[in-house]
């Protein structure tokens, strides 16, 4: 039976996104601000729709294929939060360029596209919500025109290409020794089924997912999409594409039975996602790189409760509590970068907290954030994931982020020291008016989220 | 009440900070205000102070925060922990009177250590490992600001060098205690449930790892030899109030985090551990006073016997640990000793580094042998000086005495071996008496010539801590009677 209610803001974001994709045809180009506000309307009807569904108990929708419960409502929030922080970013960016209505209907098929793959308890709506949250990701990335941005989405489609086809593979030996693609059917049958050929698909299907997640060993486009791409698209696929694939692992390491060693995979992944991140976000000299490489190491943390999924009551909340507070500081810091878009090396960050200190402000608590200083979300993020690692018996997988932490401390603060020096040259520009906003308001969010963590805890089902 | 003390000082600093129209003057004038309501609501808190039964707090707060991970926001104070918050609250006054003539930005100087101020006081109030923790990383973040911000020299490298060390520390520190939270039955965070649960009893290995994160992570904060290399370039480059509140306050974060978490929730690992901290304390207590023997820099002189006297505070602690027949007496004078030392230290040396501020705002110099004769052209600042030193090296009638006695007292009663750390005494009451000699007698020459006095506003900020340090020395009674049940308390949780 088809229950069309519980899909409200899965139908708002795909139906916005048709409704800026045809009515950006017959407006003007001057008023093509009028679908930017659309858009954002989308995205503020799907927040509340989703806050008020939240207290409702788990269902299901489609015959069990998708799931409404904390995890799908908390994952609908953030994206849409996130999409619509994007989207008053782009007033800089996009404001009057040639595809401006086309970039906003992008993005909220793309947030679509996230949210289903975070609620997707069957391996044929997970492909699916796979390809809705990939195909506008390549098409935004390619939006800025430049020979870095193609190099990008080149780089980036041929990846897509290859990690979707290892998903399908997965999925299809999955499908293949059990007869069902349905969670539910999958978690009763898996124990029975070869252990060994468990663990190639379970490799395969969480390989795929690390494509949208950004994390090893498909990270490779997310530092040139980050530097090649618009600083919308750069803050959009380092943030919301994350929340969808970091449940869709959840969601399936719920499934798959202990034998098949995946915490011992997941844990590889999150292990080699942060240390390759970080040391190689020390060479970086432009910011947006930099900060590319510095979301590859946080898909490591992320990942960190999804191995300890079953084990420790505290897996869950601190995934959702942690994906909370990476979303607002992650947006925060690309914000940043968004607001002054012609400093990209981090040496021309000279005197900007001179000239705006508001936008400095915000970047000292993104970056700070991002390394897990209290009392932003991150700092709860880390601390409850190590906690879960720690509960669910992987102790050193705990130590294993703190080192981590530490590790980056040092590449945020190069890019921090400048901006108290004075200027060489000539004063910094002046910063994006819609961009500083969303970063300080972003920062102001984290703080907001890390001292209520309490309330954001509860909220993710704790 | 203690919520007031410890946010109040982040009110003004959020105030200063976003309200750009405030005057300089007024700015500087705020910051001393908040301070002095600081101390005398700290004065209120003493006053009204009566020794809580043992596993409890004082002026106990408690309110829900993350409960999902047994984490809430629980205030309180005992013995240990209300002699340092009154000695902070001494040390920031003291550094807004200093800063009264501070030209370089002082409105985001006083906000910054307003802020600072808020987190250490928070430290010392947190009944709660998380909360212990954000104020405990934040202290970092607000000295790396004040290094990087108002120092000299080569501020940016040791003001990172600062920043990446002790960050290091303080998560090594987070570590030990979700191994404290992960081993406790049910989990929590909460310092006094902890305490009485004593998570790791019976779980040798565990519990020495545990231990082994949160000294390291103390360690470095403290810090005691192997970890104290930030420290020196740390302190050459702070300016003074930086490295008066560095020094009084911010190392004791780490050593009262030994008495507070380390010793009394582990108490078997501490007791396994207990002859390394011992010998750890004694090498650094050694090594730094040989080391600032060896100095001609001032500032960095005072830095090294910091580390000797923080080494006294890790010997005692250690000793504590030494569980044999008769000796919960002794012990108990050593831990007695080992509070009593965190706040003597605290005011002397803030006291001696805001005179070293004195000298280079005068001659831009910490050369011992830029100056000579400063006897006769500064008589107040010679007097002080040499007030300062004689309390630092461990004079009778001084706070110091009383400190390093009973640490003494309680150790070679305890362990007659740790008498070894005697020569670290002398060593410095050298080192001391060779800097006095060499910056204030002779005849006047160098950067002595033409060096003005001391002004109102130094005089008033060094004066009242060495003041106080006297007052302790000769009437240590208010002071010790607030700390001798609480070290009884951690030396029988020691027992355990």
């Amino acid at each position: 039976m088809m229950r069309t209610e519980l899909l409200l803001p899965e139908m708002l974001l795909a139906g916005g996104a048709l409704v800026v994709l045809l009515g950006g045809s017959f407006t003007p180009r001057h008023r093509q601000w009028i679908l930017r506000g659309v858009a954002a309307a989308v995205c503020g009807t799907v927040i509340i729709t989703a806050a008020v569904a939240l207290s409702d108990p788990a269902d299901t929708a489609f015959d069990g294929t998708y799931a409404v419960d904390t995890g799908t409502g908390v994952a609908r929030i953030l994206a849409a939060t996130g999409c619509l922080l994007v989207l008053a970013l782009a007033g800089d960016e996009l404001a009057r360029s040639a595809r401006e209505s086309d970039a906003y209907a992008l993005l909220l098929f793309a947030t679509a596209g996230a949210v289903l793959l975070a609620g997707a308890t069957d391996l044929l709506a997970l492909v699916v919500g796979f390809l809705l949250a990939s195909i506008p990701l390549y098409a935004l990335i390619g939006l800025a025109g430049t020979g870095a941005g193609a190099e990008a989405v080149l780089k980036t489609y041929l990846l897509g290409a290859l990690f979707g086809i290892l998903l399908l593979l997965g999925v299809t030996l999955l499908a293949g020794i059990t007869g069902t693609t349905a969670y539910a059917e999958l978690a009763a049958r898996l124990p029975d089924a070869p252990r060994s050929v468990v663990t190639a698909a379970a490799v395969a299907v969480i390989g795929g997912l690390m494509f949208k997640a950004g994390g090893f060993p498909a990270h490779f486009w997310v530092p040139d999409a980050a530097q090649g791409g618009t600083a919308t698209a750069a803050t959009f696929l380092t943030t919301v594409p994350k929340i969808g694939a970091l449940l869709a692992v959840h969601r399936l390491a719920e499934v798959l039975p202990g034998s098949s060693n995946w915490p011992t995979v997941v844990a590889a992944l999150a292990v080699a996602s942060m240390l390759l991140g970080n040391l190689a976000a020390y060479w970086q000299t432009d910011v947006r790189r930099l900060l590319g490489w510095s979301t590859v190491s946080q898909v490591g943390y992320l990942l960190v409760p999804v191995v300890a999924t079953g084990r420790s009551d505290l897996a869950q909340p601190s995934l959702l509590v942690y994906l909370a507070g990476y979303t607002v500081t992650n947006v925060a810091a690309f914000a940043v970068t968004a607001a002054l878009p012609r400093h990209r090396d981090r040496t021309s960050w000279r005197g900007v907290a001179a000239t705006a200190p508001w936008l400095a402000a915000a970047l000292v608590v993104a970056l700070l954030g991002l390394v897990g200083t209290p009392p932003t979300a991150v700092f709860v993020g880390k601390l409850t994931a190590a906690s879960a690692a720690w509960d669910g018996g992987y102790a050193w997988l705990a130590v294993v982020v703190f080192i981590n932490s530490a590790l980056s401390l040092f590449y945020y603060l190069r890019w921090l020291v400048p901006l108290w020096q004075p200027w060489a040259v000539a004063p910094p520009d002046r910063p994006g008016r819609w961009s500083t906003t969303v970063a300080v308001v972003a920062a102001a969010l984290s703080l907001v989220v890390g001292v209520a963590a309490g309330l954001v805890w509860r909220a993710a089902g704790g | 009440m203690l919520t007031a003390i410890v946010f109040l000082p982040l009110l003004a600093a959020v105030l200063l900070a976003v309200v750009p129209r405030c005057g300089d003057v007024a700015a500087r004038w705020v910051w001393v205000g908040t301070a002095t309501v600081e101390l005398a609501l700290v004065g209120v808190v003493w006053a009204g102070y009566e020794t809580p039964p043992p596993g409890e707090l004082a002026f106990a707060e408690r309110a829900a925060w993350i409960p999902g991970v047994g984490s809430s926001y629980h205030l309180g104070v005992d013995g240990l922990s209300l002699p340092l918050m009154a000695m902070t609250a001494v040390v920031f006054l003291a550094c807004a009177v200093y800063a009264l003539r501070e030209r370089h930005r002082p409105r985001v100087q006083a906000s910054l250590f307003l802020f600072l101020q808020s987190v250490c006081l928070g430290v010392f109030a947190a009944a709660d490992l998380i909360l212990f923790f954000v104020f405990f990383d934040l202290s970092i973040v607000g000295m790396y600001a004040v290094i990087a911000g108002w120092g000299h020299g080569d501020r940016a490298r040791s003001a990172l060098k600062f920043f990446l060390y002790t960050f290091l520390g303080s998560l090594a520190l987070l570590t030990g205690f979700i191994g404290l939270y992960a081993a406790a039955d049910p989990h929590t965070f909460d310092m006094p449930a902890l305490t009485a649960q004593n998570p790791l009893a019976g779980r040798p290995l565990a519990g020495g790892l545990v231990l082994a994160a949160i000294l390291i992570g103390l360690a470095v904060k403290t810090p005691t030899v192997p970890f104290h290399t930030w420290l020196p370039p740390a302190h050459t480059d702070a300016p003074a109030v930086g490295s008066a509140v560095l020094a009084g306050v911010l190392l004791k974060l780490g050593t009262y985090g030994f008495v507070r978490i380390a010793a009394p929730m582990l108490p078997e690992a501490w007791r396994g551990w207990a002859w390394v901290i011992v010998a750890v304390g004694v090498v650094s207590v050694l090594y730094g006073a040989l080391v600032a023997l060896a100095q001609t820099n001032l500032k960095r002189m005072i830095a090294y016997t910091s580390i000797n006297h923080m080494g006294y505070v890790v010997l005692a602690v250690g000793v504590a640990g030494l569980v044999g027949v008769d000796t919960a007496e002794p012990r108990a004078v050593a831990v007695t000793g080992a509070v009593t030392q965190m706040v003597s230290h605290g005011l002397i040396t803030a006291a001696l580094f805001l005179l070293a501020g004195v000298l280079y705002e005068r001659a831009g110099s910490y050369d011992l042998h830029a100056y000579g004769g400063l006897a006769a052209p500064a008589p107040v600042f010679a007097a002080l000086f040499a007030v300062g030193a004689f309390a630092s090296l461990g004079l009778p009638a001084f706070s110091g005495f009383i400190a390093e006695f009973q640490v003494f007292a309680g150790s070679i009663a305890t362990a007659p071996v740790t008498a070894v750390a005697l020569l670290g005494i002398l060593v410095t009451a050298a080192l001391f008496l060779r800097a006095g000699q060499s910056l204030l007698t002779g005849p006047t020459a160098g950067c002595a010539k033409g060096f003005g006095d001391l002004r109102a506003n130094e005089l008033w900020s060094v004066g009242p801590l060495l003041a106080l340090s006297l007052l302790i020395g000769v009437l240590p009674r208010p002071l010790l009677d607030l700390v001798e049940p609480a070290a009884r308390t951690v030396v029988d949780l020691l027992g355990r």
